[in-house]
């Protein structure tokens, strides 16, 4: 190599690393301005929509000595900069208030149940990849083909059902007719008192621990709210893998492997595929996103004690500490998830690396 | 064009005439072109139906409503299943659930277009100003839309209802909240592309105000595509709305909304299926019109999406 | 013109005689490429034409690489006496790569942009002939030498976008040529690189079609370059073959449509005033 060209790969090299440092910067920049955007809005829910906030987090019928002393303590007779100021704070170090309702810090209710969420979000998502992914693709392949049709179907009801409604139809055929799942809980009662979870993760949990009659009860439970998530995951996938492979297939390359004689197999699933992927990620974690946020409808239908049940069960008795700190940590997650794509997608497209 | 001219040509050559004589023979031909587009598409066809229907259902729900909606016969008639004089069956207060959800489409067009009337043109005023102004404007305008982007929209919906109290008026004003930051993307990304084009210019060299070149040159061109991706967002503004109403912080009884009569008849779920089985029906009936029709608006109106 | 192969040899490479392509669409049948004929042996075509004269077509469909609603239809389709129109389709896939290779026009679109050029010719021999890995990896070094690539094993685990359009061109020829094809198809090959590369490249696919002794199918729209890179030229216009003669015979063409091409080329030392303008007879296309 030249002195020139190993100058210039040095270049590239240095050019490299700044654009990946830029535009680490300005993820963090997205990320700071996007996480104070959503404590500004559950700060404006919180403070200013109700007419007084106090009332709001203790209900009308607290003594009147109560009302003032937590008007005090929330710091309602300062400016609102600055008591926006102190619930940023607050809400940094990750004290969200204490929720009326079960008396624990929310912080420290949320610990406890979010790993149920994350749990039945997870399991939903790799459903929905697992079917959605070759779905689109054989529908993009064989394109106004019957299974082209077919996943066009269950795109369109996907799009279409609630959610709420598919559950409680699930419920009444799989577990009221035919008995295949147990009923809404995490696990059977017996099984309450004799587990203990590690990471919160029951599946998990019951396959270290290796109590298989743990992992089967817990299965039973967890699998028909998963495939209903995992149904709306595979909607969503199926359809934007779809139009990606279509995308791609109409590209030069795949006309360069056909040249070089490689099976339509191959040409699919290990070029067509592999370029497809990389804004399949994004999709991917996009809709583990969601399911998150689906999570408050199908924890409600299942009694799936996670932080959507959480949220719902404190909206309907007025705990408005519990229902925003819910809301910002699925917020926060949320946000988190979506800048996590954004890298992801930026790592994985050797395009981008040149910057 | 004359009458006589035009009696000379066929109507259908009328419209399809290369050489337009005027501004509406050239509009009705290129609305002639996007019918043709869209009759061709036989599911949108459908969904179209599906949506007429839901607004004659609307409109006549008085005439084909056999009972009250929100009066029930408790004595006789509670958790009947589906018969010739009660179709969908009958709920735990009696009433006649075909009734009620004849009724509730009333409330689903309620919320449809009260959301897409406040949504639509918040998005429409941030986008285009944002596109139109350029700079520090476009930056922060778009920092809010991203950030409300990125924010869960059922969530958020919720605490928004949490807070301003439950009720229908609030669940649409909670769901407009969440789902103007997609038009204002959209008509920001129109602007853009026509801001620096000769006519604009023009308007701007006869003096026209910011203002006005917005309103009546920027804005018009928006309107399209986002009829397109507002009939998209029905069917998703459905089911926020019926989830809404399901956790009870929606429609309060006794509206006959969709999705406050499924949380209903959620008890009787393993028994009078029929309580919730009904209502969750009709909402993927509209909805998936709506999907349909959505589809097929864009794959009439908007060209460049072709046949993917 | 068509017809008429003056030198029919009789162990000709690839035998084409009345090939058309014709593509169904919502106003109707529009015909591509209609009746062309030619026949080749080991040296180099040159097929010319404007954009829309069918030479692209043409070139895929002798490949088998037409869109599938495509009808091909020909009296003779016929490589190294085998029947391309009625070999089954796995076995017009082991001839491509194999031993009928092509060249797509730019190195930008037409390489795998999520994997190195390495693995992408490796993919090319192990596609058509049993070997070891390590192998496979010394011969697709061996292959980027033979492009001219000074510092193969860098360019090896390198992706596409990571080289330039002559050295991803070179890359493509090195995938295409790895694994001995006795016919190349280059359709238009260097009309997506910098003019200083461009005689670069050509000269590396000269070079090595001939040291392989190879046939070679050069698709361009440029008279100029084909004439001085080919043994013989076909001119197509509309679908068609309007005419077919040696490139040392170029200046005594007959047809006005090959005269034409000839004029619109600038020459050193003459005015050229008023530029002249492609003449196009709706009578040649009949």
């Amino acid at each position: 190599m030249s002195v020139a060209e190993n100058q210039a790969a040095a270049g590239r090299g240095s050019a490299r690393a700044v654009s990946i440092l830029s535009s680490l910067g300005r993820f963090l920049v997205i990320a700071v301005t996007t996480y104070l955007g959503l404590l500004a809005v559950t700060f404006f829910i919180g403070r200013v929509i109700p007419i007084d906030p106090v009332l709001a987090v203790l209900g009308d019928r607290a003594p009147t000595a109560v009302v003032e002393r937590t008007r005090r303590e929330m710091g309602l007779d300062l400016p609102l900069i600055e008591q926006f100021y102190i619930y940023v704070k607050s809400a940094l170090s990750g004290d969200f208030g204490t929720s009326v309702l079960t008396t624990n810090p929310v912080m420290s209710d949320i610990r406890r149940v979010f790993p149920a969420t994350i749990e039945l979000a997870t399991l939903g998502t790799i459903i929905g990849a697992v079917f959605g992914v070759p779905l689109g693709v054989l529908a993009a392949v064989r394109r106004g083909s019957f299974i082209d049709q077919i996943a066009r179907v269950i795109g369109l009801i996907g799009y279409s059902v609630p959610i709420f409604w598919l559950g409680l139809l699930g419920l009444v055929l799989f577990y009221a007719k035919l008995q295949w799942v147990a009923f809404p809980a995490r696990l059977d009662v017996v099984y309450e008192y004799t587990f203990t979870p590690i990471t919160g993760f029951y599946l998990l949990d019951a396959a270290m621990q290796g109590q298989w009659d743990v992992f089967y009860d817990a299965y039973r439970h967890i699998i028909l709210p998963a495939s209903l998530l995992g149904y709306f995951a595979l909607a969503y996938i199926s359809r934007m893998t779809r139009s990606f492979m279509l995308n791609e297939m109409a590209q030069e390359y795949i006309v360069a492997a056909r040249a070089k004689g490689l099976s339509e197999t191959r040409i699919i699933w290990g070029h067509a595929l592999r370029n497809a992927a990389v804004p399949m990620v994004t999709v991917i974690a996009l809709s583990y996103a969601s399911l998150l946020e689906g999570s408050v409808l199908t924890e409600t239908v299942f009694s799936w004690p996670g932080i959507g049940l959480y949220i719902t069960n404190s909206l309907t008795n007025a705990d408005m500490n519990a229902v925003l700190g819910g809301t910002i940590i699925i917020g926060s997650v949320f946000i988190g998830i979506n800048l996590l794509s954004d890298l992801l997608y930026r790592l994985l497209d050797p395009r981008t690396k040149a910057g | 064009m004359t009458a006589s001219d035009a009696g000379s040509l066929s109507r259908r050559e009328w419209l399809l005439s290369e050489r337009p004589a005027s501004r509406m023979q050239a509009r009705l031909g290129r609305a002639y072109v996007a019918w043709r587009r869209f009759t061709a598409n036989r599911l949108a066809v459908v969904g179209l139906l599906i949506i007429l229907g839901l607004v004659v259902v609307a409109a006549l729900a008085g005439m084909l409503a056999p009972y009250s909606p929100t009066v029930g016969d408790l004595k006789n008639a509670r958790l009947l299943a589906p018969s010739a004089a009660h179709w969908f069956g009958t709920d735990d207060l009696g009433r006649d659930i075909y009734s009620r959800i004849v009724y509730g489409s009333r409330w689903t067009l309620y919320v449809v277009i009260l959301v897409a009337i406040i949504a639509a043109p918040i998005g429409l005023l941030v986008g285009t100003v944002a596109g139109y102004a350029g700079g520090w404007t476009d930056a922060i305008l778009m920092r809010i839309t991203d950030i409300f982007l990125a924010f869960p929209k059922l969530v958020l919906a919720l605490a928004f209802v949490a807070a301003l109290g439950p009720g229908i008026e609030n669940a649409v004003l909670a769901i407009a909240i969440t789902s103007w930051p997609p038009y204002a993307r959209i008509a920001r990304a129109e602007t853009l592309t026509v801001r620096n084009s000769d006519y604009i210019k023009a308007v701007q060299l006869m003096g026209a105000s910011p203002f006005r070149i917005v309103l009546r040159h920027i804005m018009p061109l928006c309107i399209s595509s986002l009829i397109i991706r507002v009939t998209l967002d029905m069917a998703g503004i459905i089911l926020t709305a019926a989830g809404l109403g399901f956790l009870g912080l929606g429609a309060q009884p006794p509206l006959p909304e969709w999705g406050a009569m499924i949380a209903s008849g959620r008890r009787f779920i393993l028994d009078q299926w029929w309580v919730a089985g009904a209502p969750g029906a009709a909402i993927l009936i509209v909805s998936l019109g709506f999907n349909l029709l959505g589809d097929g608006l864009r794959d009439a109106l908007d060209p460049r999406s072709g046949d993917q | 013109m068509s017809g008429n192969p003056d030198k029919q040899t009789k162990g000709a490479l690839l035998e084409v005689d009345d090939l058309r392509v014709t593509f169904p669409t919502r106003t109707g049948l529009v015909q591509a490429v209609r009746g062309v004929s030619f026949s080749l042996g080991r040296e180099r075509l040159g097929i010319v034409g404007e954009s829309g004269s069918g030479k692209s077509q043409t070139g895929r469909a002798i490949m088998g690489l037409t869109s599938p609603q495509a009808q091909v239809s020909a009296k003779k389709l016929s490589f190294d006496g085998i029947d391309l129109l009625s070999a089954p389709p796995r076995e017009r896939r082991a001839l491509r790569g194999n031993r009928i290779a092509m060249i797509l026009q730019d190195p930008k679109y037409s390489l795998d942009p999520v994997m190195t050029i390495g693995r992408q010719i490796v993919e090319t021999l192990r596609t058509h002939e049993k070997v070891s890995k390590a192998e496979a990896r010394e011969r697709a070094l061996e292959m980027l030498r033979a492009v001219q690539i000074r510092d193969p094993a860098r360019v090896f685990d390198l992706h596409p976008h990571e080289v330039s359009g002559g050295m991803g061109q070179r890359a493509m020829i090195a995938m295409m040529l790895i694994a001995g094809p006795e016919l190349m198809i280059a359709d238009e090959p260097t009309s997506a690189l910098d003019v200083t590369v461009q005689l670069d490249v050509l000269n590396i696919l000269d070079k090595l079609v001939a040291e392989r002794g190879m046939g070679l199918i050069f698709i361009s729209h440029d008279l100029r370059l084909v004439s001085s890179f080919c043994d013989r030229v076909v001119v197509m216009y509309a679908g068609k073959v309007v005419e077919q003669l040696k490139a040392s015979e170029l200046r005594d063409a007959r047809h006005p449509y090959t005269r034409g091409l000839l004029n619109c080329m600038p020459r050193i030392g003459f005015e050229r005033h008023p530029l002249p303008v492609l003449d196009r007879k709706p009578e040649w296309a009949a």
